[in-house]
């Protein structure tokens, strides 16, 4: 209890506020996030303002149950990180390296699932270069290997590699794109399911207008 | 108490009638015309109530209030220009100098000091810029970088922050105060994009710049320009110190820069190949979308006021 409260105080204060005024948000398919929980919002991973955009997102029912899935090696730190983690962001901590005769690694994940939570998860792993795409990891699959029922919405963020890349301490405003993709399901094919989300990703690419220069061909 | 001036209060009165006559009009469109999908023109007027209302409650306050209100919008404008205009990834920290430019700027404003508020950004954030990017130390793409980077600042911050520079010149109009002015700059503009889009759909034959923006036709420009010649006539004795002579002069220049304005930020757009600067407001796409002929205007009028209509300091 005490841990929602401080969340969604977090939320409304803090971050909701400051993603409107720094960042500011071009939404596409806002009807397209998620109704209710057990749910997984899949998105490209660029910047620690990822999470706090996807969250801010969240209608405040949700946001409560929206946790995001992140490496316990770098979350759970030390004292300080790892107490915000757990207590204001929520997050789900997953041993990057599973180590032998321990539980399953995403045995947290599954929990959730069961609780009816919303999962934030990023495929591609770690925040790559500023504004590219890497090539996605197979734990969404292994996820839901167990949740045919659960539905997967693919987000496509663009910018805030810009705003906040990986390595820097400063924001720099820009306006970021927030694309939300049709729902997925797992169904038996594994690899049919990547490739499906990768294609979901590609179809959103357009949409996102941010910083991109196109050439052009003179007439 | 607020204390607006009267005439303030006639305009002010004016808008908001017009609207709600918009308003009226666009439900009995609605409701005759069911099968139809009204949803862009609802949200298009509901975004004007929101605007007009945040603009009158800022410029109505007080001089403060207002100018840190167009602080804000040069922001936002500048981030939007940030967002679509592609730079360097590695020009992040310059990006965050130039954003410092508004709070300087607008303190320029704020202390009236006219000859800083046109030098600033011309000469000294335009040497500045630069130097903060050689010392990146990357060269290729540095020309690009430094003109956009310099002439969306020009854009953003140097024209819109002439609005705030307008509430400080002295009121030569007792019955329209320090608002007069900057409401007949923005009267004037936003009808001009008005008159021009009527005047073109009902007349526009010959295209001024086919390539640019299609729907800009000869007819439109010059129907808009008298239109806006006899309002202006009318409206800026009333608003500001001018006479009417001088105000039917200041509102051919509005109409003529009112429409470079519009087209300039249209070519970005063309450029970038995208068809609204953001989705800031809806209805109407991005901030920019909507200040596009105020930033030709605003400076121009505030020169022709200042230094020629006998606004004198």
């Amino acid at each position: 209890m005490k841990t929602r409260l401080l969340k969604c105080l977090f939320f409304i204060v803090l971050v909701r506020p400051l993603v409107i005024l720094l960042i500011g948000l071009n939404v596409y398919h806002r009807e397209r996030l998620p109704k209710d929980g057990p749910h997984v919002v899949i998105a490209n991973h660029n910047s620690h303002l990822d999470t706090m955009v996807l969250m801010s997102l969240m209608p405040l029912r949700l946001l409560w149950r929206t946790r995001p899935v992140a490496a316990a090696d770098y979350f759970l730190a030390n004292r300080w990180l790892s107490w915000f983690s757990r207590n204001v962001l929520d997050i789900i901590p997953v041993q990057r390296r599973g180590r032998a005769g321990q539980a399953h690694p995403l045995q947290g994940c599954f929990d959730a699932l069961d609780a009816g939570n919303i999962l934030i998860l990023f495929p591609e792993g770690s925040r790559g270069r500023p504004e590219q795409m890497q090539p996605l990891k197979r734990g969404i699959s292994h996820l839901l290997r167990d949740y045919p029922q659960v539905g997967v919405t693919p987000v496509l963020l663009r910018g805030l590699g810009r705003a906040l890349p990986k390595g820097e301490a400063l924001l720099v405003p820009v306006n970021c794109d927030v694309a939300v993709g049709e729902m997925l399901y797992l169904e038996s094919d594994e690899d049919a399911f990547m490739t499906a989300i990768e294609a979901c990703f590609r179809q959103l690419a357009p949409l996102c207008t941010a910083g991109v220069w196109r050439d052009q061909t003179p007439e | 108490m607020l204390e607006i001036p009267p005439h303030v209060q006639w305009v002010v009165g004016c808008v908001v009638v017009l609207l709600a006559v918009a308003s009226v009009i666009s439900i009995a469109m609605v409701k005759l015309q069911p099968q139809r999908d009204h949803t862009e023109l609802r949200q298009r007027i509901r975004s004007w109530w929101w605007m007009i209302a945040l603009l009158f409650m800022a410029l109505l306050f007080n001089r403060t209030v207002a100018i840190v209100f167009f602080a804000v919008l040069s922001y936002l404008a500048l981030k939007e220009f940030f967002s679509i205009v592609p730079t360097r990834l590695m020009d992040r920290r310059v990006l965050f100098w130039a954003y410092l430019a508004i709070p300087v700027q607008y303190l320029w404003v704020g202390m009236g000091w006219l000859a800083m508020i046109s030098i600033f950004i011309p000469v000294y954030v335009f040497l500045f810029l630069p130097v903060r990017m050689l010392l990146i130390g990357e060269t290729r793409g540095f020309i690009r970088s430094a003109g956009v980077i310099h002439w969306m600042v020009m854009l953003a911050v140097y024209c819109l922050s002439h609005l705030g520079a307008l509430l400080m010149l002295p009121v030569t109009n007792a019955q329209a105060g320090y608002v007069g002015p900057v409401l007949f700059v923005l009267l004037m503009t936003q009808l001009n994009d008005v008159a021009q889009y009527i005047w073109g759909k009902s007349l526009g034959r010959h295209k001024i710049v086919p390539k640019v923006s299609p729907g800009k036709t000869w007819e439109g420009m010059v129907g808009g320009c008298i239109t806006i010649v006899i309002v202006s006539a009318l409206l800026g004795p009333w608003l500001t110190g001018l006479s009417a002579a001088m105000s039917a002069l200041a509102g051919g220049l509005m109409a003529v820069c009112g429409f470079f304005g519009d087209v300039v930020i249209s070519s970005v757009k063309r450029d970038l190949q995208i068809k609204d600067t953001g989705r800031l407001i809806p209805g109407h796409g991005g901030l920019l979308d909507r200040l596009d002929s105020l930033i030709y205007t605003a400076p121009i009028f505030f020169h022709f006021y200042h230094y020629l209509g006998g606004g004198v300091a």
